[in-house]
């Protein structure tokens, strides 16, 4: 994939930190603003598409970026079941929100809800990865070429 | 509730023109429609979280589309006229005409539109904030009520890259 004129890449280099940012932030307040894992995984796995999209996957070295991606997500999805279990190694139930009963925080603050905002950045992590790896192997497959 | 129906028929519109279509790019497009009208909806009806993961996954996906697109061919295929296009012309009436009846017994059991009854929604709109401790509702449900089902979404989503990244790969094939 090719990349694009001067103009999308300036506009791409004011618009990626925002975006980056404001997905950073859907992930973190999920349990107290709409949003969680999930729609900040994909504002961040949108940001990465945009880059590519703007400079072209030739410019970077896509295949160890692939490789780091998948990398990631198998990081992210390994930190949610491990955040399932710790109720289990606690002697509690299986997916216990172990955290809140012991050291409950004050509702509407950042640290509060026990597990449920590590639980969404493990799943920001997990789903940002696994959609740019999908994106970046489309991007870096050529058309015509014998796998 | 008139702009809910309005942007409904909307988005049938965009369905059939997306599979009607001979460009595919325009197809596409036309599918882009579903999912922008169905973002509207879920704003009229008060879902801002099911509208902020519709809007964004609805843009990536076209992303992804049409950057295949760009890659392939515009085209359409052209099918040709068959006897056994007929009986699978058949076979999907019948399905619809079963499809519409059962449907409209069901809807007729529920209860009236905007009208939450639901003896679990009530436990979990008193109990939400004070056993989580969280102060949006929906990430109460999705990932303390209902938790396992996030569990069961999120490794649906790493097997399906794992199958993608299997399918797609470079290395270690064998050239024949």
């Amino acid at each position: 994939m090719r990349g694009m004129t001067i103009i999308v890449k300036q506009i791409t280099n004011l618009m990626v930190p925002s975006i980056l940012l404001l997905g950073i932030y859907v992930v973190l307040h999920g349990h107290l603003t709409p949003g969680g894992g999930f729609a900040g995984g994909v504002l961040i796995a949108g940001c990465f598409t945009l880059l590519i999209l703007a400079y072209g996957s030739e410019s970077i070295k896509s295949e160890a970026r692939k490789m780091r991606a998948s990398l990631i997500e198998s990081i992210g999805i390994f930190i949610f079941w491990f955040i399932t279990i710790l109720g289990l190694m606690n002697g509690t139930y299986f997916f216990y929100n172990i955290i809140a009963k012991s050291n409950p925080g004050e509702p509407f603050t950042l640290f509060s809800a026990g597990i449920i905002p590590l639980c969404n950045i493990a799943i920001g992590i997990e789903v940002g990865a696994a959609l740019f790896s999908i994106f970046i192997t489309l991007a870096i497959l050529k058309v015509g070429e014998r796998l | 509730m008139a702009s809910l129906i309005i942007l409904t028929v909307l988005m049938i519109l965009g369905a059939i023109v997306a599979l009607e279509s001979k460009d595919v790019l325009s197809g596409i497009i036309s599918l882009g429609i579903i999912g922008f009208a169905l973002t509207i909806n879920f704003l009229i009806l008060h879902a801002p979280d099911l509208a902020i993961v519709q809007i964004i996954i609805e843009t990536l996906t076209l992303i992804i589309l049409i950057a295949a697109i760009l890659k392939t061919t515009r085209e359409d295929t052209i099918e040709q006229f068959s006897s056994k296009k007929l009986l699978l012309w058949f076979l999907g009436l019948i399905f619809m005409a079963v499809f519409i009846y059962s449907s409209i017994r069901i809807f007729s059991h529920l209860p009236q539109f905007g009208e939450q009854s639901l003896r679990m929604a009530k436990i979990y709109i008193d109990q939400g904030l004070s056993s989580t401790g969280a102060g949006n509702l929906v990430a109460a449900v999705i990932l303390d009520f209902r938790g396992y089902d996030t569990l069961g979404e999120a490794t649906v989503l790493f097997t399906s890259v794992v199958g993608v990244m299997a399918v797609l790969r470079k290395s270690g094939r064998k050239r024949s």
